[in-house]
């Protein structure tokens, strides 16, 4: 597949503040990429430099192979939809719906079909005449999905779309989009701040930080398989422990920790021997038990505290230098505050990561 | 208790306070007497008939209406696009221009009435009705632009953004989106804008001419010439006309409020 947007050297300032910094990325035709950060890490200003709201101070970005820096947003063809809907509040659901049609003088009587297929496509034909203000915050933001749909833009924009949903809104919303993305193979840009909202939807997330890219690839690579201290904090709760390296053999390296463990972890880029860096331990990759078992690395440690969670147990721990989490399954027996236990963890289930 | 009935009394006594001088007149456009003063013998529409019929009043309303409908006009397309320029964040010294644009409200009228009829008389626009026009919209202007910016931020910057990514070109926006949205305030301008030529009388003394006299200026001159009850019942349109006035601002911010 060809790349169908490209971020050519995206560097954006705010006065003397840089939001973007020399930012590269393509994306692909029908790809849905996430671009996931904190606030003020310059994702959304990456959307409106594509939208066309926002200029890039230097650096170009191509549509299809052609720059469009100089094209103004409504000759973009972007689907844009917004936290806040954005919905035209004096004009009814089938009048804002049929607005993007109208711009391109579609005649009326295909306006009035691709409307109402719109309407339909959203589950919302009951409610073409009522105004925006008489509609739940999930039925207006069907309404701005189906406006930014109906024209078949070359890319549809999305803003954090569903951050003013509730919970089990959202997460209908983001099935519903998925299954959109996947039937009309549409090429999507997702904003977000939430990272479980990044890994349902997504193709490809790429996470941002201080305007800069960390890591982008499949939900299961910036998960599993954090390039940085940043990607693995902010995706998931792990745990960080810091070591030095002993050895390193191919893809797996050998660190030691202060206690004096020797733990063998895949490693994320490139570590040389005697080089301090992060081991990352997700908490539901560590197994407990009283006896020490065959594990590659067992760690000694004591509980300190054990919360029930409903779907998991939370087992807090510390071990003679550093705390340590645990996540375990509801089968999992229960351990009281103060038992020995030796956390057991393979040498893919942590990773090395280079400070 | 006792303090319910004092903040009652209170009340009753402010609201006397601040509408007595409409008591006092009113009745009195209905007198068959010729001169505005109690006891009234009898009631009578006279005063009204003079009013329509007599040369220098009809005239009167007539200039009113005119410079009246002129003023509105003027200030509601230059108050409407000042709060529009306003609206741009980049634009130098805004605070300073905003302060600028609604400076008239504050200054001394008679400061201003002099300043006016300088410039005018250089521009040989004295005793003309566009010159009386240009006057009563500098200080209508201001109106203008508190209405129309209120109504233009409570509009959603990003329902104009969609609007654009959606296909639309500026002018479009404009015309289909902002435009409509902020409609309530520039009417409520504009109404305002008429109320206040309506009843600018101290601009007006300094740059009319004898062909120019609105309603305002007419009773002035003539409470002092000739005490005659006409002047109670030119007071009474003004009452009526500044409560229809009243109510389609009311009206316009409901609508404004139901659109929400």
């Amino acid at each position: 597949m060809a790349e169908f947007i490209r971020f050519e050297r995206i560097t954006k300032f705010y006065g003397p503040l840089c939001v973007v910094e020399n930012l590269d990325l393509g994306i692909e035709k029908g790809e849905f990429v996430s671009l996931l950060g904190p606030s003020g890490s310059g994702k959304t200003t990456l959307l409106m430099m594509l939208a066309g709201f926002e200029q890039p101070t230097s650096g170009n970005i191509l549509l299809d192979g052609t720059a469009i820096n100089a094209v103004p947003t409504h000759k973009r063809d972007m689907g844009v939809v917004f936290q806040s809907y954005a919905l035209f509040p004096h004009m009814s659901v089938g009048e804002n719906i049929a607005f993007p049609l109208q711009m391109r003088g579609i005649g009326k009587a295909e306006v009035d079909e691709r409307v109402k297929r719109a309407l339909g496509m959203v589950q919302l034909s009951a409610l073409v005449d009522r105004r925006p203000s008489q509609l739940s915050g999930g039925q207006q933001q069907r309404v701005a999905l189906a406006r930014a749909l109906v024209f078949e833009p070359r890319v549809v924009l999305m803003d954090e779309p569903l951050g003013a949903l509730d919970k089990n809104l959202r997460e209908q919303m983001q099935l519903d989009i998925r299954d959109l993305h996947r039937r009309l193979g549409l090429t999507i840009v997702f904003v977000t701040h939430d990272q479980s909202e990044a890994l349902t939807m997504s193709d490809r997330v790429a996470v941002f930080n201080k305007g800069r890219i960390e890591q982008i690839g499949t939900p299961r690579q910036v998960y599993d398989e954090p390039a940085t201290r940043f990607v693995a904090e902010f995706i998931g709760e792990t745990n960080l422990v810091e070591g030095v390296v002993e050895a390193v053999q191919g893809q797996e390296a050998t660190v030691r920790l202060p206690s004096g463990a020797q733990i063998v972890s895949a490693v994320s880029g490139t570590v040389a021997r005697g080089q301090s860096v992060f081991l990352s331990i997700r908490p539901e990759r560590v197994d407990l038990s009283e006896a020490r078992g065959e594990a590659r690395n067992v760690l000694e440690t004591e509980v300190t505290d054990s919360v029930y969670q409903g779907d998991h147990l939370r087992v807090q721990l510390q071990n003679a230098t550093h705390p340590l989490i645990a996540k375990l399954g509801r089968r999992s027996r229960e351990f009281p505050p103060g038992t020995k236990v030796f956390a057991a963890f393979s040498a893919g289930d942590c990773r090395v990561i280079a400070p | 208790m006792p303090m319910k009935i004092a903040k009652a009394t209170f009340a009753t006594l402010t609201i006397l306070f601040l509408v007595a001088p409409l008591i006092a007149i009113l009745p009195l456009a209905f007198t068959s007497s010729v001169i505005l003063t109690y006891p009234i013998p009898s009631w009578s529409l006279r005063w009204f008939e003079e009013l329509f019929f007599a040369d220098a009043w009809r005239r009167a309303i007539v200039n009113s209406l005119i410079i009246g409908t002129g003023t509105t006009l003027l200030a509601t397309i230059l108050g409407t696009a000042a709060s529009l320029g306003l609206r741009n964040r980049l634009i130098l010294f805004r605070g300073t221009m905003r302060t600028l644009f609604l400076l008239p409200m504050v200054v001394p009228a008679v400061v201003l009435g002099v300043g006016m009829q300088v410039l005018l008389a250089g521009f040989g626009l004295t005793n003309s009705y566009l010159g009386v026009i240009i006057a009563h919209t500098v200080v209508a202007v201001p109106f203008v632009v508190v209405s129309v910016t209120g109504a233009l931020a409570g509009i959603d910057e990003r329902v104009e953004l969609a609007a654009q990514s959606l296909g639309a070109a500026p002018i479009t926006v404009f015309r289909r989106i902002t435009l409509p949205l902020a409609m309530p305030g520039v009417l409520s301008g504009a109404v305002l804008a008429f109320a206040t030529s309506l009843d600018e009388v101290v601009l007006t003394l300094f740059v009319a001419g004898p062909n120019q006299r609105t309603l305002a200026r007419q009773m002035f001159s003539s409470i002092r010439e000739n005490i005659s009850p006409a002047i109670a019942a030119a007071a009474f349109l003004f009452i009526v006309a500044t409560v229809v006035i009243g109510l389609v601002v009311v009206l316009s911010r409901s609508m404004l409020a139901k659109r929400r």
